[in-house]
């Protein structure tokens, strides 16, 4: 089936400290925006839509437009968590092939680390009154022992052991000492180890909340991005190669009487995008799948149809994942494990899955030319969204 | 510990079940097709009918997963050591957040279907809400 070459990422920028003091996130959100725009050869004035995730100062469309100093012709405040940015992409398909806009940018930006978020571990339900907070808040989950409630049970369906989650941080630590940016990072934020890791490195760092250890656990940096989203008229004259969104799925999961929590959103949203794409995922060369905890990862790579549901332990056994072993590649930016993570990584997906299909990345996958951006938004063990963008070279 | 945190009010969805925590009652939802709901609302998520019933349930449950939780930064749980957090299916067809009680420790003596037992463990203060906790049984 021939892919359709609706709307394609043009341009990128990741901002490349971890570690930012003195800068506002709405300063991170403009300046990507600039140079992403630059990346493209696009001009400021050429923006005429707008995608945004309620970061920075939280007005979303209704802000940044006006910070920026544009007047976008389409406007949309989609926050669901760390895929939103799956869902800009989505989103700027659809629009882009319905003619709303021609150029059309998202952006990122945050200070999580320089302003002491305590995002994995500062409790939850400290807002007002809201029937679900009614019910959790008493018990003091965490971020992390959300997650890690899906480990145990994926463990106890299937056998799947903390050994074989460990090699997920491995190989995404593989790829982070080859990104300078990666290494600066964890330099920045006072990483006890700065180099490639082992299963027992990964065995031996503190549990979290059970099962779940240290080097399992993103971080929290700073940082932020831009990517420009364009016609396929535009994409003609940009300075790159362009690379197409050939399919997206968005979905939704939350906890159920009787619900199976070793399966995420992303069983449902990688179906639609493989769907409209026309690819298999035995195709997919590049999977850049949300790394909040190994866990995820774990879970995405069943429901992203990589192999089956409590069958990914001997995958990863099989040799997966790092950029110079055969098979399906994970995450070469070296994630946000190990790259950075200011609190909604879904954007550092796509900017990654453009790089290998550009031929850009430092551990760069000779010929790659499909990818899947997959973002985890919210908690995976309880309401939680999903959103699979597949991505072409031209 | 500090007390834990406590529900607020004024929330509609939950005042209910909150009420029955100072009966000794761990109450849960049915619409008119005996589609059991919970967390408490006021729709069937179903059907979307309103008009649902409240029932008491037998407090009896399966562990059917669970974190040991080793650091919170949040007060009432930053000095508490490590506890659990565990979804328990009710035996009525419910799952809901709590957390397991009785154990000398969590982080080994508690597991994925393991049987437990709601107790309503009691905050301080005259007006508190008891907090639905589980004991193995």
């Amino acid at each position: 089936m021939a892919q359709e070459r609706l709307a394609a990422i043009a341009g990128i920028h990741e901002y490349p400290l971890r570690v930012a003091p003195g800068v506002s996130s709405m300063q991170i959100k403009a300046d990507s925006m600039k140079r992403a725009l630059d990346d493209a050869g696009l001009d400021w004035g050429d923006v005429d839509g707008l995608y945004d995730a309620l970061d920075g100062e939280g007005g979303g469309g209704l802000g940044l437009a006006a910070y920026l100093g544009i007047k976008p012709r389409l406007l949309d405040t989609t926050q669901v968590g760390g895929s939103s940015y799956e869902f800009h992409a989505s989103h700027a398909l659809r629009d882009i092939a319905a003619g709303r806009c021609n150029v059309a940018v998202t952006t990122y930006g945050s200070t999580a680390a320089s302003m002491r978020v305590p995002i994995g571990t500062g409790g939850m339900g400290r807002g007002g009154a809201s029937w679900q907070q009614n019910m959790e808040a008493p018990y003091g989950g965490t971020l992390i022992s959300n997650y890690a409630m899906v480990a145990h049970r994926h463990m106890h369906e299937y056998g799947t052991t903390t050994e074989q989650l460990a090699q997920i941080s491995v190989a995404t630590r593989k790829h982070a000492m080859r990104n300078p940016e990666a290494v600066k990072a964890m330099t920045d934020l006072q990483f006890v180890k700065v180099d490639e890791i082992t299963v027992e490195d990964v065995l031996e760092s503190r549990i979290i909340a059970d099962p779940l250890h240290l080097l399992e656990c993103c971080m929290i940096s700073d940082g932020g991005g831009a990517a420009v989203f364009v016609s396929p008229e535009i994409a003609r004259d940009i300075k790159k190669k362009p690379v197409w969104i050939i399919g997206a799925g968005e979905a939704t999961k939350y906890r159920e009487n009787g619900g199976d929590i070793t399966t995420s959103a992303g069983a449902q949203s990688a179906p639609a995008a493989y769907g409209q794409a026309g690819v298999s995922p035995g195709e997919i060369d590049i999977a850049m799948i949300y790394d909040s905890f190994s866990i995820t990862v774990a879970v995405m790579l069943e429901d992203l149809g990589f192999c089956a549901k409590g069958e990914v332990g001997q995958f990863i056994e099989d040799g997966h994942l790092a950029f110079d072993q055969p098979g399906l590649t994970l995450n070469t930016d070296g994630g946000g494990l190990s790259s950075n993570h200011p609190g909604m990584r879904g954007l550092f997906l796509l900017l990654e899955s453009v790089r290998q299909l550009r031929g850009e990345s430092n551990s760069q996958v000779d010929g790659a030319k499909l990818a899947v951006a997959h973002g985890n938004g919210g908690l995976l063990g309880g309401t939680h969204t999903g959103g699979t963008v597949i991505l072409a070279a031209d | 510990m500090a007390n834990r945190p406590q529900p607020s009010f004024p929330e509609p969805d939950t005042q209910h079940f909150w009420d029955g925590c100072k009966e000794g009652e761990l109450r849960y939802q049915t619409d008119s097709d005996g589609n059991v709901v919970f967390y408490p609302r006021g729709h069937s998520t179903v059907t979307g009918d309103r008009g649902l019933s409240w029932n008491v349930s037998s407090g009896l449950g399966t562990v059917y997963t669970y974190s040991v939780v080793r650091q919170n930064r949040m007060p009432g749980f930053q000095e508490l050591g490590a506890y659990a957090v565990a979804y328990i299916d009710l035996d009525e067809g419910f799952r809901m957040m709590s957390t397991i009680v009785g154990v000398s420790d969590p982080t080994t003596d508690i597991h994925i279907g393991q049987r437990v037992k709601v107790e309503f463990e009691e905050q301080a203060g005259d007006d508190a809400y008891p907090i639905p906790v589980f004991r193995p049984v």
